[in-house]
């Protein structure tokens, strides 16, 4: 069998995720027994990553696995367990940060299993936040040290208790595939064999990191150890999780934002076959029921008055009268360099305002958490990106400690900053205090579209001065909501948003006067979260369209004059040559076709984006082509890099081409994917990424499609029509002439 | 009682007819790979096969099933398109957060059963009601043709 007796389940009825998962597996009449064995052993364990050890005849001290630190546990028989402080949302976290822990362990990669983090905002924070949370694209970028000195430390310890065991120097040790090596003498040990000696013995202080030039792992694809359970429906997500005797509920709140349930009817409701309860709390109606169908069946039968409160007559322009108005405001200063406003006068003047709709996350799997409160405590199972907070959050409405409060992550269906939030949460505890039993609380796409946490409007007002050709001067100001006032109110310092203003303030150009200000901007009624692209969204949208639209202004081809503003900026200077030229920029293209270039720094990569779009004389769009070059400093698995900005600029021109969320009379009005509308594969275009070899630290890749996509779009949208869009999403009666822009 | 062939096997539940095969799945069977995504075969999620043809099961009423044979993600691999796809998913590391990967699967498995060696086009008719919000489409298009050349 290959694997020890230490089994690691990342769900019930999966196969454990190990590093040879691609190699001939286990046999399967083993995996049976050893799921068998957790059934009876651990009696429910919805979709638990579990450790089990089979009984033996030794005693409990020689049985300990080692435990060195929050992210590695190895037991005696060589197993490598390495604990996930972030989640698996589908960006290949799982397998890039085991990768890194191996890389520096000298673990056998075949042999390693995985397993999701418990709730601790100490033991699994993330360095950028303090907190355990997986978001900004930065599980890579921020944890890379950390772990690198973890794994490092614990083989440093592994070539003591080898040194020790074998009586000479830790210096004539080397190690690889999971095993210390002698080689004068030729005396090998596996690791497993050489934890009880490591139990005493502890890092020594600055223990070196291996230099890059000897990685074996990290810079070579390796297969994701996430996905074979993944296509053949064994993963558990949390929709999944089914604890005996589960009851089904779903729910439904007051479709104006803030409003309260005033009555509810529930005869209908009752005659639904298999409906169980109706409860009734302050802001919303959920119906239990033996399934999700009668749940769903009972809540439509439900006549429920709704008391609207004072947003129910809320539109979107008051949204945008709103905004529009607070944007003409002076915000807080985010970043001065030079005197921006007086070197305005020294050159020819343009501005313009672009504007960004709210956004819904869509994630595939609807919000859902399933909860079974005891006497004694409270199960949590969720798909969540910050597992800790979930945690808390059960607490608080459960009333319990936090200790009595188990919270079971899973792989996730799809986060993009929605399950950043735990509201989900706090409405299925609410549930299960009604319930005798567990529960699983399932949104419709209707309700999850309906009552999410919305991707901000943003007007980012820009202006410039040129002179010679070059940017003399430039003010950028944001316009919008901050969401880390809300989210993280600590780090919302002295009236500045640094995710609103993120990568408008680090912007790449070369200019020496330059203001960014923030004028914060909640929008009535509507709440707001972070979205995938978070803050670069609408600064790469703002700025970059705002580059074209100065070249074009002193007739300059949009690639040389990025160029010309490029000195300080080599990396991303390089990424744009090698765009040009994947491109073809510059080269013949049919009528009503245009190429639009689109460069970013965010999340600590660099990247250059070309897209080819052709437009009807409908104004519909056809995006042909997308090339898009990437510098993100070492690359831990190319393979996954390049999947993200495929996956992610895909994720960019679905909201620039569609993404549109809506208010009207105080609600939503979008509620499926009728109408809120996803690009599907016969819209998708050729995508080519090329990746640039980089010495430098790594950078962050989770978003940063999503956010290169929109611009480049809109500007090639340009290059074909002549026709400028500063709102998205693509108006295609703008594009047309039907429309004045 | 409703009597459903699944996988090939006979399977007996206590379900109103005009439920919907998805919950049936789900929430009676524990056949969880089958998938809600958005309960108006908008998206694909949920997709089974029938006698071998791609259907949303989230609004195909289990009354209506009768004799016919469904066949879901968990027992797809037994089928010789089925298995080809499924490895060329994992051979061209298709899958990102996964969730819809269990319908897509579904709908290229038939596709690639009664068209071997499908074009662009046949694949953009066969995929199109499959959404996936990762953006995994330049994957799936040539894990497809990969698995047809397999």
């Amino acid at each position: 069998m290959r694997r020890a007796l230490d089994v690691l389940m990342l769900d019930e009825g999966a196969r454990p995720l190990q590093g040879g998962d691609r190699a001939p597996g286990p046999p399967e009449g083993a995996a049976l027994s050893r799921r068998d064995f957790l059934h009876a052993g651990i009696a429910m364990s919805g979709a638990l990553v579990v450790g089990f050890c089979v009984p033996d005849a030794l005693g409990a001290a020689e049985r300990a696995p080692y435990a060195p630190n929050a992210f590695i546990r190895i037991d005696r028989h060589g197993s490598v367990t390495l604990i996930m402080p972030q989640v698996e949302m589908g960006q290949g976290i799982y397998t890039a940060v085991a990768m890194i822990l191996a890389e520096e362990l000298d673990a056998d990669w075949s042999q390693v299993a995985l397993e999701h983090a418990p709730p601790d905002d100490k033991l699994y924070a993330n360095p950028v936040f303090g907190l355990q949370v997986t978001g900004n694209s930065n599980s890579v970028r921020s944890f890379w040290v950390p772990l690198r000195k973890a794994a490092a430390g614990t083989r440093s310890v592994l070539v003591q208790s080898a040194a020790q065991l074998w009586k000479v120097p830790p210096g004539d040790i080397r190690t690889e595939n999971g095993e210390a090596i002698h080689a004068a003498s030729g005396r090998r040990a596996a690791y497993g064999a050489l934890i009880a000696r490591a139990q005493g013995l502890s890092p020594p202080a600055n223990v070196p990191l291996k230099d890059p030039k000897d990685f074996k792992l990290i810079g070579v694809t390796q297969r994701r150890l996430d996905t074979p359970g993944k296509v053949n429906g064994k993963v558990v997500y949390a929709i999944d999780v089914m604890p005996p005797g589960v009851k089904f509920a779903t729910l439904a709140s007051c479709p104006v934002f803030g409003g309260k349930v005033k009555h509810v009817d529930d005869a209908r409701a009752k005659q639904v076959p298999g409906f169980r309860q109706v409860i009734v709390k302050d802001n919303f109606v959920a119906v239990v029921g033996d399934h999700m169908w009668a749940a769903k069946q009972g809540l439509e039968a439900l006549d429920i008055a709704w008391d609207e409160g004072p947003n129910a007559a809320v539109s979107d322009d008051d949204v945008w009268n709103q905004l529009r108005a607070a944007s003409r405001k002076d915000g807080a200063i985010a970043k001065t360099v030079g005197d921006a406003d007086g070197a305005m006068s020294r050159g020819k003047v343009v501005e313009a305002a672009y504007e960004l709709p709210f956004l819904a996350h869509a994630t595939m799997e609807p919000m859902n958490c399933t909860v079974h409160l005891t006497p004694n405590g409270c199960d949590v199972w969720t798909g969540s990106q910050v597992l800790a907070r979930a945690q808390a959050t059960a607490a608080k409405v459960a009333g319990l400690p936090l200790d009595k409060v188990q919270a079971h992550n899973h792989l996730i269906g799809g986060g993009f900053g929605r399950r950043l939030e735990t509201d989900m949460v706090a409405s299925a505890v609410q549930i299960a205090q009604a319930v005798d039993g567990p529960v699983k609380v399932v949104w419709t796409r209707e309700e999850d579209m309906r009552h999410d946490v919305y991707r901000p409007v943003y007007r980012d007002v820009l202006s410039a001065a040129l002179s010679g050709g070059r940017i003399v001067a430039w003010k950028h100001r944001v316009a919008g909501s901050s969401v880390i006032a809300r989210w993280l109110p600590p780090a919302f310092q002295k009236g500045i948003d640094i995710d609103a203003v993120d990568s408008a303030v680090d912007m790449p150009y070369d200019i020496p006067n330059f203001r960014v200000d923030y004028v914060r901007d909640e929008p009535p009624a509507v709440p707001t979260g972070f979205w995938r692209g978070v803050g670069p969204n609408n600064n790469a949208f703002a700025i970059e369209s705002f580059m074209d639209e100065l070249a074009g202004k002193i007739g300059k081809d949009p690639v040389a004059f990025r160029r010309d503003h490029l000195d300080k900026s080599p990396r991303l200077k390089a990424a744009l040559e090698l765009a040009a030229q994947k491109s073809g920029w510059g080269s013949p293209l049919p009528a009503r076709t245009g190429r639009g270039i689109a460069l970013q720094v965010a999340f600590g990569s660099f990247i250059a984006t070309v897209a080819e779009a052709e437009v009807d004389t409908g104004g519909e769009v056809r995006v042909r082509r997308m090339v898009c070059i990437v510098d993100t400093g070492i690359i831990v698995n190319p393979d996954t890099v390049i999947a993200q900005l495929q996956g992610g600029l895909i994720f960019g021109l679905t909201a620039a081409l569609y993404g549109k969320i809506t208010i009207a009379k105080g609600r939503v009005q979008q509620g499926n994917f009728n109408d809120y509308r996803m690009m599907r594969i016969n819209e998708a275009p050729a995508i080519e990424v090329h990746l640039i070899k980089s010495g430098e630290a790594p950078g962050g890749i989770g978003e940063t499609g999503a956010t290169a996509a929109p611009p480049a779009l809109c500007n090639a949208l340009y290059a074909a029509t002549g026709v400028r869009l500063r709102r998205l999403p693509v108006d295609r009666d703008i594009l047309s002439g039907r429309k004045a822009t | 009682m409703v009597s459903l062939r699944i996988n090939g096997e006979t399977r007996e539940i206590d379900a109103p007819p005009d439920m919907p095969l998805l919950w049936a799945l789900r929430d009676l069977l524990g056949l969880t790979g089958t998938k809600f995504g958005c309960g108006m075969a908008l998206c694909g999620a949920c997709t089974v096969h029938l006698d071998g043809a791609p259907v949303r099961s989230c609004l195909l009423p289990v009354g209506s099933v009768g004799e016919r044979q469904i066949t879901t993600i968990e027992g797809i691999g037994t089928s010789p398109a089925g298995a080809k796809i499924q490895k060329a998913w994992l051979d061209l590391e298709v899958v990102q957060c996964g969730y819809c990967q269990s319908g897509q699967i579904m709908s290229a498995a038939a596709l690639l059963a009664r068209n071997p060696h499908p074009e662009d086009a046949d694949i953009d008719a066969a995929m199109a009601g499959n959404i996936c919000r990762c953006g995994t489409y330049v994957r799936i298009r040539e894990a497809i043709k990969h698995a047809a050349r397999a």
